[in-house]
């Protein structure tokens, strides 16, 4: 019983929030990874381009809530989520054509592209504020649980409760469907491997007759979908707010890095590897060692490593080690 | 357009010249609240209280023989000292007489420090309520018509022990104002045989606080106290302990109590509970009518204190017979306290009369205000339930 409880008690606090974040990061950290793979240079700008995608998808979702449809059980926003998406992509294409092109054709050095990105970034930022303002948005509806706490006590007898939000099984669903189809893409598709080719070597698949800038084109309009989605689940999991995107820019950059920049399964595995490393470092572990140690060894502190202000700092330290001793990620991607 | 503005400028003369023909005397009281940030929602019937008061003294025309009082609004950002200072600056060069505020404990802790004594400026705070605030080095300029949190934390934990809570988990917001109550509320409950298994801040504007509520249920407790704000970080830590299923009932300090917080939970907080400076009585009854009738609402929180901060401001005047800091700042304490003559809300024309004549006056206004010690208030506290998604005062302490 005493197992169990810890089990539960793990899933609960540890397991389904590492894995819900986790995948919210991967996703972010795709789109971070294709920019620099394809494009060369690090997107500053795409924690505020899933602001923005994730605010056309709230501004939909009321829209349609207005009107009376809904998905049942559901989140209104999966509903808006393409309407966001095709904003988000028509933006992201309006500004390369605006202002990436002109550098591009430059040939301009990624350092002042990535600068240019940090300038696209606070006008973003304030177009979002300026849209819907800074305060939180609430545009979630539909069924609150899956599983909730109080249910899961009384079915099963157990002490600890286990909740599973609804919005933290779409988020992984989502997430598992949203990387099967990307992986696709790249692998089968001509228009991926035309991709893939202009990333590993530019002048030669420029030679092989590949169109760099339909390339281009396509690898936008994959980072708009990727951080619409990206953007409107953290937002209907946890809440919808301007300010933290950018923050969330900080564990983006080091799911990308950690896992090899320029390559796809390692942003994945970078994301959770950041998701669960702020998880467990920040996580008091007495509940459970308490379930599972006899009781003369039970501990008499929290067992927190880390108190819970640090969390951004783990994602930091994390990304020093991987930069020192392994520079091109845990898979290998790109040196920085 | 010179024409326009000239037209403006002759306009403004004319109106300047009327002004001073119908009233020999002009009183400015400065009203700094965070009309912005974390407490927004409470501080708008704040200042409403405050300019209650100013203008019931100005109809009178007994303060000062007719002089007008003017309130003029700035923001203290409720957390920023830079926006703060910079306002109380802006307020003592428009010549003010007296400053009410500012409304959180590290702004007017910092307000205090670089502007008030500087100048010689006489502050009087209805919110502030940390208990730093009580040993800061004030010159006698420093005046609050709250409580301090050392008085709410012995409150808490009173209540905590009446209704059978043996151990507590505590976050606070982690600022002056969460830092000293934490303080306090931690220091009292133990001193009254409870446990406090984890005391563990939170930051304010986070979007996700899994992670802290992991950490606190980890702890464990009969009940989460969250010495937090009700539009921040509190309701966000509520939420998701509601979520994980940590926590059923929340102990909700005054910064939490506010109708947004069962509005924005629904009613899973019902049955919480929680403790607000407040009074009962003559005075607050009279109060909330006389709001009702200015159209706002007189029972949110700190609004009482506002109007008895100007209300002392303008008595006090009305002792030394000067708006000069210097003179008056003696007579707060006067005024306020026994003996004399007690005095409620809506009779500040009374009180004018019979200080002109030479009565002692007792201030006991809308907050049964009592001031102790180094000018601070005594302090009776609302119980407050939230039953059926609203916040129900449920007792007084």
């Amino acid at each position: 019983m005493d197992f169990l409880n810890a089990i539960v008690a793990l899933a609960n606090y540890v397991l389904i929030p590492g894995i819900a974040y986790g995948s919210q990061l991967a996703l972010g950290a795709l789109g971070v990874t294709l920019v620099y793979g394809i494009l060369r240079f690090s997107n500053f700008a795409h924690g505020d381009t899933m602001a923005l995608g994730a605010m056309a998808t709230v501004l939909m979702t009321w829209l349609f809530q207005s009107w009376g449809l809904s998905l049942g059980p559901l989140p209104t926003a999966l509903l808006a989520l393409p309407f966001g998406i095709l904003f988000a992509i028509g933006l992201l294409l309006f500004t390369d054509r605006t202002v990436y092109k002109f550098y591009r054709v430059k040939k301009a050095k990624p350092v002042i592209l990535v600068i240019v990105s940090l300038g696209i970034t606070f006008i973003y930022n304030g177009v979002t504020r300026f849209i819907i303002g800074a305060d939180d948005q609430n545009f979630f509806d539909g069924e609150r649980f899956i599983i909730s706490a109080r249910e899961f006590k009384t079915a099963t007898g157990l002490d600890e409760g286990l909740s599973f939000k609804t919005t933290q099984g779409i988020t992984i669903i989502t997430a598992i469907i949203v990387v099967a189809l990307l992986f696709w893409f790249l692998n089968r598709t001509r228009a991926g491997k035309s991709m893939r080719a202009y990333s590993d070597n530019e002048d030669l698949a420029l030679l092989s007759g590949i169109n760099p800038e339909r390339v281009v084109m396509i690898t936008w309009m994959i980072v708009a979908t990727l951080a619409t989605i990206a953007g409107v689940l953290y937002g209907l999991d946890k809440s919808f707010k301007p300010f933290t995107y950018f923050q969330l820019l900080l564990p983006i950059f080091a799911s990308a890095i950690v896992g090899g920049l320029g390559n796809p399964i390692g942003a994945i595995a970078g994301g959770f590897v950041i998701a669960f490393s702020e998880v467990t470092i920040t996580y008091a572990w007495k509940k459970i060692l308490v379930y599972l140690m006899p009781e003369s060894l039970e501990p008499n502190g929290l067992v927190q490593l880390l108190s819970t202000d640090y969390k951004f700092a783990v994602s930091f330290v994390i990304l020093l080690i991987v930069l020192l001793f392994k520079p091109t990620g845990l898979f290998k991607g790109q040196s920085v | 357009m010179k024409k326009m503005l000239l037209a403006t400028t002759a306009a403004a003369l004319v109106a300047t010249g009327a002004l001073a023909g119908g009233h020999a005397k002009e009183v400015k009281l400065g009203i700094e609240f965070g009309f912005t940030g974390p407490i927004e929602s409470l501080t708008g019937p704040m200042a409403a209280g405050a300019e209650l008061a100013m203008k019931e003294a100005t109809d009178s025309g007994k303060l000062l023989d007719g002089a007008t009082v003017i309130g003029i609004r700035a923001d203290s950002a409720c957390i920023d000292n830079g926006v703060a200072v910079a306002s109380a600056e802006r307020l003592i060069a428009e010549g003010i007489h007296g400053l009410i505020g500012a409304d959180c404990s590290g702004v007017t802790g910092a307000v205090l420090q670089n502007v008030a004594i500087p100048n010689g400026m006489v502050m009087i705070s209805p919110s502030a309520t940390s208990p730093g605030l009580s040993t800061m080095e004030d010159n006698g300029l420093f005046f609050r018509t709250s409580p301090s949190d050392a008085r709410e934390g012995q409150v808490m934990a009173e209540i905590l022990v009446e209704r059978g809570i043996k151990s507590i988990a505590l976050t606070y917001t982690n600022n002056d104002y969460g830092k000293g109550l934490a303080d306090a509320i931690e220091s009292s409950f133990k001193a009254v045989g409870g446990e406090v298994t984890i005391v563990a801040a939170h930051e304010d504007g986070k979007a996700d606080y899994s992670a802290e509520v992991g950490a606190l249920a980890s702890a464990g407790g009969d009940l989460l106290v969250v010495a937090g704000y009700l539009d921040q970080g509190g309701a966000g830590i509520i939420r998701s302990a509601l979520d994980a299923g940590a926590w059923d009932t929340f102990g909700l300090p005054g910064g939490m109590i506010g109708d947004n917080l069962p509005a924005t939970i629904g009613p899973d907080l019902d049955g919480s509970f929680g403790q607000i400076a407040g009074s009962q009585g003559n005075g607050i009854d009279t109060f909330v009518a006389m709001a009702e009738a200015a159209g706002f609402d007189g029972s949110s929180p700190y609004t009482p204190e506002a109007y008895d901060a100007a209300a002392l401001f303008m008595m006090a005047m009305q002792a030394a017979n000067s708006t000069d800091p210097a003179d008056y700042k003696d007579k707060i304490l006067e005024v306020a306290n026994a003996p004399g003559e007690k005095i409620y809300p809506g009779e500040l024309a009374k009180a004018f009369e019979l200080i002109k004549a030479g009565t002692d006056v007792d201030y006991v206004g809308a907050s049964a205000v009592e001031l102790i010690g180094p000018g601070e208030s005594a302090g009776t506290y609302r119980m407050i339930e939230v039953k059926d998604g609203k916040n129900e005062t449920v007792g007084f302490k």
